[in-house]
């Protein structure tokens, strides 16, 4: 049986040529790059060749960009590493954030600080009245995350960080979930820190960075021999800062012909579900959303049914609901766009990459009505129509 | 994360359906997870003549129903009300522990059905003798 992955937002391959550039990290170049001969400086130059990458990316420079172990460090890093130079006092996020956002959030809350969960409308677009209404004389930062992991909804980062600077807080922005797929200007944006990871952007797990605005000041969170402008302690991932800077390099070169095939296949394949299947609702923005990113709830049926059933025909994809979760709480951004619990068991997410086609869309548009059927056929919820 | 057993069970579930004008139905939800399983018997001197089952949930919840219907078959209702939900789980060569909860519906509901089945046919005196475990409320155990 072939295969089909879409399942892009937890993960993607890494590609072969990023892989070719990483390769001679491990065996022949593994000097570290703190080391002052040759195959250190190496390893050095190799570094800074990746952070110039990285930051042409972002339309940042070169110092502005500290490379962590992953999204999850970067996002932890932006929070803990801003807030803990202040006294505690409150800040704001949205409450679709990402556990790696949403859990720092909670470990500074039971640490003293007071934290506003700004809602979301149906369409997951964060409500801008009620983040500018949470402002306090002490908010020292907001964190809204540009695009959201489970319903692709792309927020209005801009003038979020515009709204932060007016009433003197500092801007976050978790990009893991849009770098690489929508163009992005630090610049433009005007935010203070922004998260990205490599493993989301074709390019190898456990390895990520932060962009740092020039002027913002961090506390570390790892202390020691006072690597990535003291930030960020530790030898360097030599391998994985080449497969990174290379990764994010490869995505921009191809992302005016890769972004407008994926949202041609993703329309496609949302429109074929929703009209080839009764009682299925669309999630998120239509058209603020992530090139890639399909999502929607089947009425009556379970989530994890579903992405089994799909497994055994080849499908990966992923579910929002309780039973998939592994907590047993349905997803709390399918909650947070009103959805009831019910219809939050219901959820799937098709997240689409560069290596699928329209043949694996069609497929599945095939596949998947006869499986929501037998489902439905086992549902004690279900009454036939 | 499942064995082989609960993906058989899962994709060729046993059992599926209503049986009409049943002698007993039992149905539990989940609370927390709000999952549903339905259970439906025909009972024949004392034995479960017949099983269906529809189930709401993931996985291990339809593999744990289309087991249970499987076990009871044929089986008198003292037999049938001693399956435990563990004994579920087991036939089918275990479940991953945080799943351990869906295997409670299965069993749980099975017991329901039976009461359902005492209760109309005006032997209430018996439930408490043929069911020393009907649920009470359901748990629900986190991982
Ligand atoms: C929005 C978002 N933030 C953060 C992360 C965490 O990134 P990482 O897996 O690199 O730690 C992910 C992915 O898991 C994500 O989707
Ligand atoms: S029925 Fe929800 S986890 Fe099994």
């Amino acid at each position: 049986m072939k295969s089909v992955y879409f399942d892009h937002a937890a993960t993607t391959p890494v590609d072969p040529r990023v892989l070719a550039q990483m390769l001679p990290y491990f065996c022949e170049r593994y000097g570290n790059p703190s080391e002052i001969h040759r195959l250190g400086r190496e390893a050095r130059t190799a570094v800074e060749v990746a952070r110039a990458q990285v930051a042409a990316g972002l339309g940042a420079g070169e110092k502005e960009i500290v490379f962590t172990a992953g999204g999850t460090e970067a996002d932890n890093l932006a929070l803990i590493g801003y807030l803990q130079r202040f006294e505690p006092g409150h800040f704001i996020i949205s409450a679709i954030e990402h556990p790696a956002v949403m859990e720092p959030a909670r470990a500074l809350n039971r640490l003293g600080w007071a934290v506003d969960f700004i809602p979301v409308d149906g369409d997951g677009v964060i409500d801008v009245g009620a983040y500018e209404q949470a402002f306090r004389d002490d908010t020292r930062l907001a964190s809204v995350m540009y695009a959201n992991n489970v319903v692709g909804t792309i927020q209005p980062i801009a003038e979020l960080a515009r709204i932060a600077h007016e009433k003197g807080a500092a801007f976050h922005t978790d990009a893991v979930q849009a770098v690489g797929s929508v163009p992005i200007d630090v610049g433009a944006l005007g935010v203070d820190m922004l998260s990205l990871s490599g493993h989301k952007i074709y390019g190898p797990k456990g390895i990520g960075a932060l962009y740092v605005k020039r002027g913002t000041r961090l506390t570390p969170m790892l202390h020691g021999g006072g690597h990535e402008r003291r930030l960020r302690s530790g030898t360097e991932n030599v391998p994985g800062i080449v497969g990174l800077g290379a990764a994010l390099e490869l995505a921009q070169a191809e992302m005016s012909t890769v972004g407008p095939r994926l949202e041609a296949l993703r329309d496609h394949l949302a429109r074929g579900v929703l009209e080839s299947v009764p009682d299925v609702r669309y999630l998120g923005h239509p058209t603020a959303r992530l090139p890639g990113n399909v999502s929607f709830t089947v009425r009556y049926i379970e989530g994890e049914s579903m992405l089994l059933q799909l497994d055994t025909h080849g499908f990966m994809v992923s579910s929002g609901s309780a039973c998939a979760s592994g907590s047993l709480e349905p997803s709390h951004v399918i909650l947070a766009l009103g959805l009831g619990a019910e219809e939050a068991h219901g959820s799937l997410r098709l997240s689409l990459g560069r290596e699928n086609t329209e043949a694996e869309a069609d497929a599945f548009i095939q596949v998947f009505p006869p499986i929501v059927e037998k489902l439905r056929q086992m549902s004690p919820l279900y009454v036939k129509g | 994360m499942y064995t082989d057993l609960v993906m058989d069970h899962f994709s060729n579930p046993r059992n599926v359906g209503e049986i009409e004008d049943a002698d007993g139905v039992g149905q539990i939800g989940n609370p927390v997870c709000g999952d549903v399983m339905r259970i439906s018997i025909d009972v024949e001197d004392d034995r479960i003549a017949d099983v269906k089952f529809k189930t709401f949930g993931c996985g291990a919840a339809v593999a744990t129903s289309s087991m249970v219907t499987e076990m009871v078959k044929g089986k008198t209702l003292a037999e049938a009300a001693e399956i435990s939900n563990k004994a579920v789980a087991e036939a089918l060569g275990g479940l991953p522990p945080n799943k351990m909860h869906c295997s409670n519906l299965a069993a749980d509901a099975l017991h329901l059905a039976i009461q359902d089945y005492l209760t109309r046919a005006g032997r209430e005196a018996e439930v408490p003798l043929i069911l020393a475990a009907l649920p009470k409320g359901h748990e629900h155990s986190s991982p």
